[in-house]
C-alpha cells in the first residue's frame, strides 16, 4: 500500500459552544480521491481547513504529504492546493490577473507566472472571460477558476472543498470530468460534498461525518452492503415451481412472485458472484431465465439508515438541493 | 499534469538563504501592492480622498480661514497654512488603510494567500505600501494647489523635498496606527467610524490652522504636545515658511524636526509590531 498521503488523528476543533470536530480520524492514501461525505454543519469544511493549515485543532494530529498541520505548516503549504467553499479570488481583479498573482504569490518566476496562467485558463475553457473582472464571472466560471488557481503548482496533495455546490447541472458535470482528470494525473484528493451522487461518482473511498464524527468509512460498495438490503430481482422465461426451491438457499427472506408467474422478488445479501450463482441454480433445474437483476442501496439508503435523517431530498440527483442551504458552520 | 509548457515543481521551493528569504518577501510585498493598485485602478473614486479632498481642502481652508487669519510675528496665512493642510491631509487620509485592510480581511482571498507558501505580513505591508504611493500623490495634489493659489516656499530645493518627506513619514507611520484600528473592527464601515474618531481630534487640537498660543490652556498644552503640530512645524521650518510656534516654550515646538522625527519612529516601532501581532490572530482559527 502506498504512504499515506493525508493522515488525520483525534482530531478535535470547537468554536465557543459549537464542536465542529469531535475526534476525526481519516487516512488517504497516495493518488486517492477520499469523499468526505456530510450534511451541512458536519464538520467538512473545519476538517479541511485544518488539514490545510488554516485553522489549528484543539487536539488530535494530522500530517499531509508526511508534515503536520501545525508545526510544519509553511512545509505542507509548499504541497497542497486548496480550493475552498466560497470563492478565494480577488473580486476586482481578471481571471488572469487572478492567476498571475496566485502563480508570482507560489514563487514562480514572472514569465512562468504568465505562462502557468494563460495554460491553465485554457485548460478550463476560460480564455475567453480571461480578461474580464471577476464580478462579472457566473458560478460555475468563479468554480473553475477557483481550482485553477489551486493548481498553479500542480501540487501533490489537493482540497477541494465542496467544489459544485451551487452550480447547475452542467457545469457540474463539466467539474466532475475536470476531477476525474486531475487523479487520472496522480493527485491525492480529498474531496467535501454533500451529494451523495458526487462521492459514488468520483471518490475512491468515503468518510460519512456527521456532527464532527465519522459515522461510516469504506468504498461506496462497501457502504451500501454494509446496510445490505440488495434486492435480486429474476424474470424467467415460463412461470416454475421449482425455481423457488432453486433460489430458496440463495435469498435471505420470502420470495415474491408477480402475478404472471414470471417475475421472482426478494432480498439478499450482497456478495460477489451471486447472480452467477442464482444463474447456475436455475440452469442446474433446467428454468430459462430471462433477466437477473441485482439492485443495491443507494447512497442515499445509506445515509438515511446511518443518520436517521433523508441525505438528499431529489436522491442524489445532482440537480437536487443540498441536505441544507448556506455555508458549512 | 497534461503536458505544459513549464517543467513545473510539484513542491514549491522553499527560499534558503536569509537573503532569498528577504528577497521573496519583498517580491510578495510587490506583487500585493500591485493588486492594490489595479483595485485603484477599478474603482477611481478610492482615491477621491487623495485627489480631489486635497484640493478642496486647502483650498476651502486658506481663503475661508486666511481671511480672518493673522500669523504672528507677521507672513501670509497661506505660506503659514500649507505645511499644516499638509500633514492634516496626510493624517485624515491615512484613514484609508484601516478601510482597505479591514476589506481585505472580510474577503476570501485572505483564505487564499492565507494557503499559499508565503509570510501572511506581507498581505499588511502590501496595504501599507500602496497606501504610502497614495499618499505620495496626496501630497503631490497639496502642493500643487498650494503653489497655485500663492504658496511660496522660501528655502532650498532638498529642504522642501525634505519637508515633504518629513510629512510622509508621519503619513507612513499614522497608516500603522489605523492599521492597528482595521484589525480590531469587523468590517469597513466601523474601521472608517472608529479611525475617525480618533483622527479627526488628533488633526484637529493641533497647530494646523492656527497657532497655539491663542487656545484655552489645556488645549494648548494637547495642541503642544500633538505630533500633528510637531510635525506641522517640521514641514513649515523646512519649507522656510512662517512657524511662530517656534517661540512656544516647548520642546516640541522649539524642535519641531527633531520631534516629528521621533514622534513618526516610535509610533511605527509600536504600531508595526502591533499591527503584525493582531493580523496573526485574525487570521488564526
Amino acid at each position: 500500500m502506498a504512504a499515506a498521503m493525508i493522515e488525520a488523528t483525534g482530531l478535535r476543533k470547537h468554536f465557543g459552544e459549537t464542536v465542529a470536530l469531535d475526534g476525526v480520524d481519516l487516512t488517504v492514501a497516495r493518488g486517492q480521491i477520499l469523499g468526505l461525505l456530510g450534511p451541512n454543519g458536519a464538520g467538512k469544511t473545519t476538517a479541511v481547513r485544518v488539514l490545510t493549515t488554516l485553522s489549528q485543532p484543539d487536539a488530535g494530529s494530522a500530517r499531509v504529504a508526511g508534515f503536520d498541520v501545525v508545526s510544519e505548516s509553511a512545509e505542507v503549504r509548499r504541497r497542497i492546493g486548496v480550493t475552498g467553499q466560497s470563492a478565494t479570488l480577488d473580486e476586482l481583479l481578471t481571471g488572469r490577473q487572478n492567476l498571475t498573482m496566485v502563480a508570482e504569490l507560489s514563487r514562480l518566476s514572472k514569465i512562468d507566472a504568465r505562462t502557468r496562467a494563460a495554460e491553465l485558463l485554457d485548460r478550463f475553457d476560460l480564455v475567453d472571460a480571461s480578461d474580464r473582472v471577476l464580478k462579472g464571472y457566473s458560478g460555475g466560471m468563479r468554480r473553475r477558476l477557483d481550482l485553477a488557481a489551486s493548481l498553479v503548482t500542480n501540487p501533490p496533495v489537493l482540497f477541494l472543498d465542496e467544489p459544485t455546490t451551487g452550480l447547475d447541472p452542467t457545469s457540474r458535470n463539466r467539474m466532475w470530468d475536470v476531477i476525474r482528470e486531475l487523479v487520472g494525473e496522480g493527485a491525492t484528493l480529498l474531496l467535501t460534498t454533500q451529494y451523495l451522487e458526487e462521492a459514488d461518482q468520483l471518490a475512491d473511498r468515503i468518510v460519512v461525518v456527521d456532527h464532527g464524527r465519522v459515522i461510516a468509512e469504506g468504498t461506496s460498495l462497501e457502504l451500501k452492503s454494509a446496510i445490505g438490503g440488495a434486492q435480486l430481482e429474476v424474470t424467467l422465461s415460463r412461470p416454475s415451481g421449482a425455481a423457488l426451491t432453486a433460489l430458496g438457499p440463495l435469498v435471505s427472506g420470502e420470495i415474491q412472485v408477480s402475478a404472471d408467474g414470471l417475475r421472482l422478488r426478494a432480498p439478499v445479501r450482497s456478495g460477489g458472484g451471486l447472480a452467477t450463482e442464482v444463474v447456475r441454480a436455475l440452469d442446474a433445474v433446467g428454468i430459462d431465465v430471462d433477466d437477473v437483476e441485482l439492485q443495491r442501496p443507494s447512497l442515499d439508503d445509506v445515509f438515511f439508515s446511518l443518520t436517521g435523517q433523508p441525505a438528499d431530498p431529489a436522491t442524489g440527483d445532482p440537480t437536487g438541493d443540498p441536505i441544507l442551504e448556506g455555508a458549512d458552520q | 499534469m497534461t503536458a505544459s509548457v513549464l517543467d513545473l515543481p510539484t513542491v514549491v521551493p522553499a527560499p534558503e538563504t536569509t537573503v532569498d528569504r528577504v528577497r521573496t518577501w519583498w517580491r510578495d510585498v510587490v506583487v500585493l501592492t500591485r493588486r492594490n493598485l489595479i483595485h485603484v485602478s477599478r474603482e477611481p473614486m478610492q482615491l477621491s480622498d487623495v485627489t480631489i479632498q486635497p484640493v478642496l481642502f486647502t483650498v476651502l481652508f486658506i481663503y475661508v480661514f486666511g481671511a480672518a487669519m493673522s500669523i504672528p510675528g507677521g507672513g501670509s496665512y497661506k505660506d503659514f497654512a500649507l505645511g499644516g493642510l499638509l500633514v492634516m491631509n496626510l493624517t485624515t487620509s491615512s484613514v484609508g488603510t484601516a478601510v482597505g485592510l479591514s476589506n481585505d480581511l472580510v474577503t476570501g482571498v485572505i483564505d487564499r494567500f492565507r494557503s499559499l507558501p508565503m509570510s501572511r505580513t506581507t498581505v499588511l505591508v502590501g496595504r501599507a505600501m500602496s497606501d504610502l504611493l497614495a499618499a505620495v500623490v496626496c501630497a503631490f495634489m497639496v502642493g500643487v494647489t498650494g503653489l497655485l493659489v500663492g504658496w511660496r516656499p522660501t528655502s532650498s530645493l532638498l529642504s522642501v523635498a525634505a519637508g515633504f518627506g518629513v510629512a510622509l513619514l508621519f503619513g507612513f507611520a499614522m497608516a500603522w496606527i489605523n492599521a492597528c484600528i482595521g484589525l480590531r473592527t469587523t468590517d469597513s464601515e466601523s474601521a472608517q467610524a472608529m479611525a475617525f474618531l480618533f483622527i479627526f481630534p488628533l488633526a484637529f487640537v493641533s497647530s494646523v490652522f492656527a497657532p497655539t498660543q491663542q487656545m484655552p490652556s489645556f488645549v494648548r498644552f494637547l495642541a503642544n504636545w500633538n505630533p500633528v503640530s510637531a510635525v506641522a512645524g517640521a514641514t513649515r521650518t523646512l519649507f522656510g515658511n512662517p512657524n511662530p510656534q517656534a517661540a512656544v516654550p516647548v520642546w516640541p515646538c522649539q524642535h519641531p524636526v527633531e520631534a516629528a522625527l521621533i514622534w513618526s519612529v516610535a509610533i511605527l516601532a509600536v504600531c508595526i509590531p502591533l499591527a503584525a501581532r493582531s493580523f496573526r490572530a485574525r487570521t488564526t482559527d
